[in-house]
């Protein structure tokens, strides 16, 4: 059996190695979030375009970033952004792209399935008080919605932020890279590592609670 | 950029080319180095022997995890099994399988010492097995609830007890409707096995990142993987969507949406 010496754990261990890692993985949830949900909304409209050109490319994506290793994702961009724009790129800035493009694959199919579960009468509406396209969706369909939806992407928020724990893989300095280098310093790895397991179950258990209370809220009764 | 699919012909040790590229991978013959195909088909089988562990274990402990959590509040013996059950969701589904498997591989072998043998691949199968069977428990748990009432009374009708009730009437039909999220989850399995490379267990991402370094031809790995990953994930889809058709109860899809026959 063995002991766990928990010691170390004190401010400067959070200001020193955590805190830098915790605003990085912040960051870049909500970087992505913002970005996934805009971008998502866009590729949704396109997927539901009359156009069949527009609605293969954007399913073609949707498909081929659901398909992939997100852990796979990450080197590809790590990869190919370098060699787009000519000049080395840092692990952080990549992550944040890597991310919003990833995102935008999972936000599309969840702004398409809020835009089904608006009944088609908001539409037929719409269209009988002149509006066009456009308008219609501006001011009608999304943000019905997107308030139908807002369970469902905090869910993906919240899962999110557990997969920039896998920036790992390209050296990024997030959350689980600064305890595990705190775990280095100090010399108790083990100790970083189950203290890092706690922290991610607190911050994703209590998001996770938030969610469910404000699933009762938010819900259109009709 | 240039590409040059030939580096997989390429001996690991020197960078010349091998003499049986092809062959090799069908056992026929066998290369005195070996080539990047080699090492891409050992990653491969890696991946899947991963995924394979992996799902088997996750598919019995969720299928588990989740019927319990559907017990009544009833007694207290079932309402403990159902804050077990619970507790055990929760706790694996909100923290990320990275941090699981660095766990699973730093932590926790110190502590049940008999671990301390197993190599890493158990130790990441284990957790992968573990962290994917909180989300199979929900999958379960969802197509139980999703049955008529019903279905349970009539059970306790005929006299059988809540054993005999989940393994002749309830857990037959339940498995049957999850089916389709199992699918999707078996799927995510495949992608999820390349944490691995975290613990240097052989598999194909960490063979990606390694040959990339070496042969500096990183869309070429990198093609070759992500294919090989697309091609396995819809490989389990097609299985899966095999015993789908095989276990179908003619008659019934999912649950029957006839009012005047719900029960």
């Amino acid at each position: 059996m063995l002991i766990l010496d928990l010691s170390f754990y004190n401010w400067t261990l959070f200001t020193d190695y955590i805190q830098k890692g915790l605003l990085f993985s912040a960051q870049l949830t909500v970087i992505a979030t913002v970005g996934g949900i805009i971008f998502g909304t866009f590729l949704a409209l396109m997927r539901l375009a009359g156009n069949p050109v527009l609605s293969y490319c954007a399913s073609f994506y949707v498909n081929t970033m659901r398909s992939i290793p997100l852990v796979m994702v990450i080197l590809w961009f790590f990869l190919l952004i370098p060699l787009l724009i000519g000049k080395p790129i840092g692990a952080n800035l990549s992550a944040i792209i890597t991310f919003i493009a990833f995102e935008t694959a999972y936000f599309a199919e969840i702004m398409r399935a809020g835009i089904q579960s608006v009944p088609r009468g908001q539409t037929y509406a719409a269209q009988a008080l002149g509006m066009n396209y456009g308008q219609n969706m501006r001011l009608i369909i999304l943000p019905q919605a997107f308030r139908n939806m807002i369970p469902v992407l905090m869910t993906q928020t919240i899962i999110l932020f557990q997969d920039t724990s896998l920036v790992y893989a390209i050296g990024a300095y997030d959350l689980l890279k600064g305890f595990e280098i705190a775990g280095k310093n100090y010399g108790r790895p083990m100790e970083t590592y189950i203290l890092a397991a706690v922290t991610y179950f607190i911050i994703c258990f209590s998001l996770s609670k938030l969610v469910r209370k404000i699933q009762t809220k938010v819900a259109i009764i009709r | 950029m240039n590409m040059d699919f030939g580096v997989f012909c390429k001996s690991t040790l020197d960078g010349e080319p091998v003499q049986h590229c092809i062959s090799s991978i069908f056992g026929i013959a066998q290369n005195a180095d070996p080539s990047y195909l080699d090492w891409l088909m050992q990653a491969w089988f890696w991946t899947i022997a991963v995924a394979c562990l992996s799902l088997m274990i996750a598919l019995v402990i969720g299928a588990v995890m989740g019927t319990l959590r559907t017990l009544p509040n009833s007694s207290l013996s079932s309402r403990l099994l159902v804050w077990g059950a619970t507790a055990w969701v929760e706790l694996f589904r909100n923290i990320p399988i990275l941090v699981q498997v660095f766990v699973w591989y730093h932590v926790i072998p110190s502590f049940i010492l008999p671990l301390k043998e197993l190599p890493s691949y158990l130790l990441v199968s284990i957790a992968l097995g573990f962290f994917t069977s909180a989300r199979i428990a929900e999958q379960v748990r969802a197509g139980i609830q999703s049955l008529p009432s019903g279905q349970m009374a009539a059970a306790t009708a005929l006299g059988m007890n809540r054993i005999q009730s989940y393994r002749y009437v309830i857990l037959p039909m339940a498995l049957r409707i999850v089916i389709p999220p199992l699918t999707s989850e078996s799927m995510n399995v495949v992608k999820n096995s390349s944490v691995a490379f975290a613990v240097s267990v052989p598999e194909l991402t960490l063979f990606a990142m390694q040959a990339q370094e070496e042969t500096s031809r990183g869309i070429e790995i990198y093609l070759a993987v992500t294919l090989l990953y697309a091609l396995s994930a819809f490989s389990v889809n097609r299985l899966l969507t095999w015993i789908e058709r095989r276990t179908r109860i003619p008659g019934f899809v999912g649950t029957s949406t006839d009012p005047s026959l719900a029960h």
